[in-house]
């Protein structure tokens, strides 16, 4: 199942590779070597258990190929200022003529990693696959060993950046049965202070494709990210990703993942905490419906004293689909005055749908605050009557206490903008009456 | 407006009400009193479509339609207002959505047009001085992190907003301090009038203080055992319960 593509890496690395500097051929070379030795999970790998990972090891994606789109056929997956930063990739690839990049501060790079290679070498070498390593997952070695193209987001010490920063990543009508592996990169240097939103859409819907997405992130000393990721890809495409963020002293991370496409989906979410005085917000939403199966796995690392960790993720489930939560907490002998909450909730539409909830708490320190929670449930029935004796009929009734549930975790999103459309997002697949 | 014959209802195996019959008209003030455990609020709650009660036998006639008959929220829209003893938190929905969200229901049910939000914060102002309100309690979420006394006069402003024919007040006093019994009470008495009537469910009289009744029942064991003015309130706050449980028992 691996051999295909062990193919296509020895097809591109006989055309040269794609460009770049001398280390990275060495760098994609080992990943793919690490791909082969390990190869896809199974389901004996407690780590993947519970994700239907089948199908994507069984079909054989080719290649994603660049292909023209039309500005406004990006038109629905925009929101926010006309004049936010826009990278556009169509099926991985950098897509200058439809990508929207303004004016920026001194040392502000944005662009993309293939064409940056060259211009920001040590940059790269610094940070590229240091913080996401192929070692991670086997998807995240596939995806170093085709590393290629995907987003490349840098703000200098002490920067602010006014606007966020929107990467979308759009699959075109014609790419079923392909394969994209884009590879993001973002660093906020010290003392600066970014917001970063990563979209994962689809103009094939209906279409099954495989996006297999690495992003890695480094928030510098007191430096502040939001990092939004909106999954919305096609309802019977794969979709996997890893983000990995290290985080430098005294920085803030706050994250909030939004999952409502893909017939399956897997999102590893890790954040290590480097260095004492740290906060990290994790937030997460998904909402599944039909046959979709979403997985989040998220791990946080304290390996440092008096840092914080915060983390809320909840999901809404329809029909037969299916939810898995794993957030594993790691903490230290040293990290000691962690403070480390988790809260997992689901809400189930349909008495078909299934979630299967994971905290796994590893902790070697004493002076500790860490709490876990999970809850599976239905909507209350107290609720629905309130509602229904001020002369709400139940369909609406559901709709507004669903919505209600979801919400609260939307609220969480700092950036307003960014929270408005997450807000529009989860209106309109919940059907709910403005 | 209300005619209820010989109601029975149980929840699980247990029979609660055991044949109430009971006649409210055009702008009337009823009150129930009775003990604990005499089935007052699950008359009220089989009354509003309570679903964790089954109406065994017996009927309850609205302006001539058949209550039972009715959905909750068709009952809503037929002009029955419950104010609940323990009225639900809805985290994440604001009062003001939930609000216009219910005034809309009800006007859509009378073929009326939809308010839009502006507009109802117009309605919404009026009312609010009816519980002596600030428009700031609008955007928070329903319920959540009140305090009793804020609850139940969320209760009528809900009955203020929604304007109901018949209003069933369930043990609003409970919990209440007296500042908020004054609030709750004086809410009520300006929503008084002769087109409304009104179903005042307490355990004590002194709810009956502040809002004065036309008519007292007394529910014993789930019949209404004694029916008088609301001097019989005063008698029950003077005497309690016992001596119409014994006359009760040997009727």
């Amino acid at each position: 199942m691996t051999d295909v593509y062990v193919r296509q890496f020895e097809t591109l690395a006989g055309n040269g590779g794609g460009e770049g500097p001398a280390w990275l051929p060495g760098v994609r070379r080992a990943a793919i070597d690490r791909f082969t030795s390990v190869g896809f999970p199974t389901s004996r790998d407690e780590e993947w258990r519970f994700t239907p990972l089948a199908p994507i090891v069984r079909a054989e994606f080719a290649p994603a190929r660049p292909a023209a789109l039309t500005r406004v056929s990006l038109q629905p997956f925009l929101f926010g200022h006309p004049e936010w930063p826009q990278l556009v990739f169509v099926n991985g690839t950098f897509t200058p003529e439809l990508s929207v990049i303004p004016p920026q501060p001194e040392g502000v790079r944005l662009g993309n990693l293939a064409g940056a290679v060259v211009a920001d070498g040590p940059l790269l070498e610094q940070h590229l696959t240091r913080h996401a390593r192929p070692e991670a997952t086997p998807f995240a070695a596939l995806n170093t060993a085709f590393l290629r193209d995907g987003a490349l987001v840098y703000v200098p010490p002490d920067t602010v950046l006014e606007r966020p920063v929107h990467l979308l990543f759009v699959t075109s009508p014609d790419a079923g049965g392909t394969v994209a592996h884009p590879h993001n990169l973002v660093v906020v240097d010290r003392g600066a202070k970014a917001s970063v939103i990563e979209s994962y859409v689809s103009l094939a819907e209906g279409a099954t494709y495989f996006t297999n997405a690495v992003t890695e992130v480094f928030s510098g000393e007191n430096a502040w990210t939001e990092h939004t990721r909106i999954q919305r890809e096609s309802e019977r495409a794969y979709h996997v990703g890893l983000t990995h963020v290290d985080q430098a002293r005294g920085s803030h991370y706050r994250s909030f993942s939004l999952a409502m496409g893909g017939a399956i989906t897997r999102h590893n979410l890790h954040v290590r905490l480097n260095a004492p005085g740290i906060e990290t917000l994790m937030y997460g939403l998904y909402l599944t419906r039909g046959d979709q199966v979403v997985d989040n796995h998220t791990a946080i690392y304290h390996d440092h004293p008096e840092c914080n960790s915060w983390e809320v993720y909840k999901g809404v489930l329809d029909d037969r689909s299916r939810a898995v939560f794993n957030g594993k907490v790691f903490v230290k002998p040293e990290a000691q005055k962690t403070d480390a909450k988790q809260t997992n909730r689901n809400l189930l539409l349909s008495d078909r749908a299934k979630v299967d909830t994971k905290p796994q708490l590893e902790i070697f320190a004493d002076d500790v605050k860490c709490t876990h929670g999970a809850t599976v449930g239905f909507l209350d029935p107290m609720a629905l009557f309130y509602l229904r004796s001020r002369g709400v009929p139940p369909a609406v009734a559901r709709k507004i206490l669903t919505y209600a549930f979801a919400g609260e975790v939307v609220n969480e999103v700092a950036l307003e903008p960014v929270r408005v459309e997450l807000d529009r997002l989860v209106l309109e697949r919940l059907g709910y009456p403005v | 407006m209300l005619e209820i014959k010989d109601l029975r209802a149980s929840a699980g195996d247990k029979e609660i009400l055991r044949g109430v019959s009971l006649v409210v008209r055009k702008g009337e003030v009823h009150a129930i009193m009775g003990p604990n455990g005499s089935g007052k609020s699950t008359l009220a709650q089989v009354l509003a479509g309570h679903p964790a009660y089954e109406v065994t036998g017996g009927q309850a006639l609205f302006e001539g339609r058949d209550l039972l008959e009715l959905e909750p929220e068709e009952r809503a829209q037929a002009g029955l207002f419950l104010a609940f003893q323990y009225p639900v938190e809805i985290p994440g929905v604001t009062n003001a959505y939930f609000l216009r969200a219910a005034y809309n229901e009800l006007r859509k049910a009378r073929g009326l047009e939809e308010m839009d939000p502006i507009d109802f914060l117009d309605v919404l102002e009026a009312k609010l001085k009816t519980v002596d309100w600030e428009p700031a309690i609008m955007s928070r979420a329903v319920n959540a992190g009140f305090s009793g006394g804020e609850k139940k006069r969320n209760e009528i402003l809900q009955l203020a907003v929604l304007e109901p024919k018949l209003a069933i007040l369930d043990e609003t006093d409970s919990g209440l301090d007296i500042d908020a019994l004054r609030i709750v009470a004086a809410g009520v008495n300006q929503l008084r009038s002769p087109e409304r009537s009104f179903v005042v469910v307490t355990h004590y009289q002194r709810l009956l203080n502040y809002i004065v009744p036309d008519v007292v029942h007394v529910l014993v064991n789930g019949r209404i055992a004694k029916s008088g003015g609301k001097e019989l309130a005063l008698e029950l706050e003077a005497r309690g319960y016992d001596w119409v449980e014994e006359e009760a028992a040997v009727a």
